[in-house]
């Protein structure tokens, strides 16, 4: 209270002159924060180059409804990912992908609740949050296994080439959906992310662990909960332009 | 340890602030549903890809403001994440007009 305007001046110069946190967050989340930033670009690059490909190539033109698998053109995203487990040779497109879209956003409100739950130092919610979020993870990676293989193994009917071969599936040299580069971008940028969602699902299984054994607790507080909890929703971020550029675009 | 347990705080739950995150995560879901509505009933162009990427900003808003807590932090911190995304801006406009070019030369 006693602080005179003149000094609350001279403090707010000093800020950037050291020995102050001019962000307000500690050293650890300042880096994840910059490492986000970074596999920001990286995401954005491979996003950019699916465009610019895309861009190259011909587009489908004429009745969505008479739509076939051709290499002279790219395919529309929604006729191609349209199958669901269980349900074979019904015709459901989007479907599948907007499940798995709707697990990843839920995993993330999860584990919004566990660093909430952390800064209170609840530990028993901790875990709890930590293991749903554990659970959306890995179902989200069993649903992405289940779709790669899907597109992998291919239609019932396949694609007919020029010279009369039938090609089923995708691979990274032949793709029954569209031209190769097509599948190429398909492997990359869903199999990177999915790589991430992985790494996130052995993150969280390490704080999850820390949190039971009461690691978490003895340090004083539940930061790496907080850390862990922003890779996890950029990997949410992500998967949400993925969807949109890869899926629904 | 039996005493340092005993000497931990649980603060009991802030019950606005989780309901905020629900109605927070209750949006996205809207936001996804809105999307698989427009993906059928909407024609292709150029009007629906802009549906798509504004609805789809919106939602990277609401996770990095309000989820990864951004949106709270300070300013300075605010800007040094956004402000090296122009660069992506302009990867963006620079490779689709690329992408186009190559288009005009092979066809």
């Amino acid at each position: 209270m006693s602080v005179s305007t003149a000094a609350v001046e001279q403090e707010e110069k000093n800020i950037w002159m050291g020995g102050t946190s001019p962000m307000k967050v500690s050293y650890g989340k300042l880096m994840m924060w910059f490492f986000l930033l970074s596999d920001a670009i990286t995401f954005s690059a491979l996003l950019v180059a699916y465009g610019t490909i895309r861009f190259s190539n011909r587009a489908f033109e004429g009745d969505r409804d008479l739509f076939t698998f051709s290499q002279e053109y790219w395919p529309i995203p929604e006729k191609v990912y349209e199958a669901v487990p269980f349900l074979h040779g019904v015709e459901l497109p989007l479907v599948f992908v907007g499940i798995m879209t709707f697990i990843l956003i839920m995993s993330s409100v999860t584990m919004v609740l566990a660093v909430e739950a952390g800064q209170r130092m609840d530990k028993p919610a901790v875990i709890k949050w930590m293991l749903w979020t554990l659970l959306g993870g890995i179902a989200f990676l069993s649903c992405q296994a289940w779709e790669w293989g899907h597109f992998i193994v291919g239609t019932d009917t396949g694609s007919t080439l020029a010279d009369g071969t039938v090609i089923y599936g995708a691979n990274l040299s032949i793709n029954q959906y569209g031209p190769p580069a097509f599948a190429d971008f398909f492997f990359f940028i869903t199999g990177f992310h999915g790589f991430h969602v992985f790494s996130g699902v052995m993150l969280n299984f390490l704080i999850f662990y820390w949190a039971v054994v009461g690691k978490l607790e003895k340090v004083g507080h539940y930061e790496m909960v907080e850390k862990v909890g922003l890779y996890w929703h950029f990997v949410d971020l992500v998967w949400v332009f993925v969807f949109t550029f890869f899926y629904l675009v | 340890m039996e005493e340092q347990t005993s000497n931990i705080q649980v603060i009991p739950p802030n019950k606005e602030k989780i309901r905020k995150l629900w109605k927070i995560a209750a949006i996205l879901g809207l936001v996804t549903a809105i999307e698989f509505v427009i993906a059928f009933t909407v024609g292709p162009g150029a009007f629906k890809v802009s549906i798509f990427v504004g609805l789809t900003i919106v939602k990277a808003f609401y996770i990095v403001a309000e989820f990864m807590h951004l949106g709270h932090e300070e300013k300075a911190l605010i800007w040094t994440i956004l402000l090296p995304l122009i660069f992506v801006v302009w990867l963006i406009i620079a490779l689709l007009a690329q992408g186009d070019s190559i288009y005009m030369s092979k066809f």
